[in-house]
């Protein structure tokens, strides 16, 4: 089984239109939406959840105003702001790291346990698909991540699937990091602008910290041909392979719009060129 | 003022906007909150003035006092310190320091008084000047894996003298929140397709329960679909500005120019967006102030 992750650094670049479209093509997989905080995958796969778990993670204090006795400790030692001065708790703001309620000398704060989101195993037209929804304003997002990975994981397992295909999140952090252990390849997809470049350096980064196979897919390639020509040099000096390059389409919005992956639904060249990437890929 | 400017969903102009607002304006200050991603650089090409290194704390234990008692690992509720109890071998204190997230907690109530903590770098703080704008921004070291406390950095340099703009990163969970928070408004960017409605929705969701005023701007507004327009009536959601998508913009774009240094209209249209989320604040302000 390989576990195949897609990710960009940058975010926009189209991440999740490859992923559906990997999921749309490719045979005897499971699918993975590891972008957990503004899930997309949904909206082109159309999945049908057939279970539904409470993802709990991480503590909120919260104060009994019965105990307190106003003594300010709490505030005193905070260090994330979470405390007002009238001694209630910011919920957005605790981490939950619980000192408050270890130094409270009348026992008024409690922790408890956040729910943080919920998790789902669905199914789709293109087979199964473990994707999750992280509660507004919560954190961890990470261990949702690792969460949805290890139940993917474990269905591959169990399905003797070939493939795992998982739709990463922007950026370079938590998530991401989350997002990156135990992976065979990492195709990070990128655009021909400023931004894009210096974003794919930072992406081949991380990837490479964790000793990760790396293909490149140049989207909207000819939108910029001299900043294809950089990402390209780049690449070759980097000895980074470029598997792919897509051309900039309207359709491609279009099959957003319309909820079909984009290699089922754009009828030019884009189609023929995502096939071609995914035959390198798998 | 602080605005700042955020999205569910990437790559729908976040950085566009924060500096074309930015350079549309007298007396302002940017701070790039990106920090996993930073971009507005690229646009802006201050002169780097200064740099620093921003840390977090991480605990180092003494281990000619530490008794390995235990009482560390019990507190810590990030399970970023493991403790080894000595038997005929000595013990030790193992330290994750990427799982730490410097709450005190184990250096406050280790009985011995073992524990004292070390500063870590997680990233740099850049700050500098373009003509009269003043600019800074934060980069995440590669493979940190915590960034609000580099964010949270950031903003400690914000100057209250000057209309303050902070470019956010993607997304709705922490990082998000430690960019928006505290900020007097929010603009949210946003494309009309299914991915760009669905992530405005979660975005919503969240300005509001930080309480934040807020308004949409719709970039390449003529692709997609309208019910993006629609979800903003229905909610009573002001749209600031609408962008509609131009070849000439996304070249400029992806040059690293910004449109307003090119193109006079777009920077009217800026101020003018700028006007209309300043007035209703004002209005709200007086109408406080009555009451009070």
């Amino acid at each position: 089984m390989k576990q195949i992750l897609i990710i960009s650094g940058k975010g926009g670049t189209g991440k999740t239109i490859l992923t559906a479209s990997f999921a749309a093509i490719s045979k005897n997989k499971v699918m993975v939406d590891c972008d957990v905080d503004a899930a997309d995958l949904h909206l082109i796969l159309h999945p049908n959840i057939k279970e539904r778990y409470d993802f709990k993670s991480g503590k909120t204090a919260v104060v009994n105003p019965i105990f307190c006795n106003k003594c300010g400790k709490c505030q005193e030692v905070c260090r994330f702001d979470a405390i007002s001065d009238a001694f209630l708790i910011d919920s957005i703001s605790c981490e939950g790291c619980g000192l408050c309620a270890q130094v409270c000398q009348s026992n008024a704060i409690i922790m408890k346990e956040n729910l943080s989101g919920e998790w789902y195993v669905s199914d789709t037209e293109y087979g199964p698909l473990v994707h999750a929804k992280l509660g507004i304003a919560e954190e961890n997002s990470g261990k949702l991540v690792a969460k949805v990975r290890q139940v993917a994981k474990e269905l591959a397992q169990k399905e003797n699937s070939d493939y795992v295909i998982i739709d990463g999140p922007p950026g370079i952090g938590c998530p991401v990091i989350a997002s990156l252990s135990g992976i065979d390849m990492a195709v990070i997809i990128t655009e021909p602008t400023l931004s894009g470049l210096h974003d794919l350096k930072r992406a081949i980064e991380i990837a490479l910290h964790f000793k990760i196979l790396i293909g490149i897919v140049i989207n909207k390639y000819d939108l910029n041909v001299d900043n294809t020509n950089k990402i390209e040099e780049f690449c070759k000096k980097t000895k980074i392979d470029i598997i792919g390059k897509i051309p900039f389409s309207k359709e491609v919005s279009k099959s957003i719009v319309n909820g079909i992956p984009a290699v089922l639904f754009c009828k030019n060249n884009i189609a023929e060129n995502i096939r071609n990437i995914w035959e390198k890929i798998k | 003022m602080i605005i700042s400017v955020a999205s569910g969903k990437g790559g729908t102009g976040k950085t566009t906007v924060a500096v074309n607002l930015a350079l549309s304006l007298e007396n302002v200050q940017l701070l790039d909150c990106d920090v996993e991603e930073p971009n507005a650089h690229l646009f802006i090409k201050p002169e780097i003035k200064e740099k620093i290194s921003a840390f977090t704390t991480i605990p180092q234990v003494d281990e000619t006092i530490c008794t390995y008692c235990g009482k560390c690992q019990k507190v810590c509720a990030y399970n970023a310190l493991a403790v080894i109890p000595s038997s005929k071998k000595k013990g030790t204190v193992l330290i994750f320091p990427h799982l730490c997230h410097g709450c005190g907690a184990c250096y406050l109530l280790c009985p011995q008084k073992a524990i004292k903590e070390i500063k870590r770098e997680i990233g740099i703080i850049e700050s500098g000047t373009v003509a009269n704008l003043q600019f800074v921004h934060g980069i995440l070291n590669v493979g940190e894996v915590m960034s609000p406390p580099l964010i949270r950095q950031v903003k400690k340099h914000i100057n209250n003298t000057k209309t303050v703009i902070i470019d956010a990163p993607p997304g709705t969970s922490c990082p998000v929140i430690a960019a928006i928070k505290n900020t007097d408004f929010c603009i949210l960017v946003t494309e009309p397709t299914p991915f760009g409605l669905n992530d405005l929705i979660l975005t919503v969701e969240v300005v509001r329960k930080l309480n934040i005023p807020f308004g949409i701007i719709i970039n390449r507004s003529d692709i997609g679909d309208n019910k993006t327009e629609v979800y903003c009536r229905e909610n009573n959601i002001p749209i600031l500005m609408r962008i509609p998508f131009s070849e000439d913009i996304a070249r400029l774009y992806s040059q690293g120019i910004p449109v307003v240094n090119e193109n006079e209209e777009y920077k009217k249209e800026f101020i003018q967006m700028f006007e209309s989320i300043r007035h209703p604040i004002k209005r709200r302000m007086s109408d406080i102030m009555n009451i009070i």
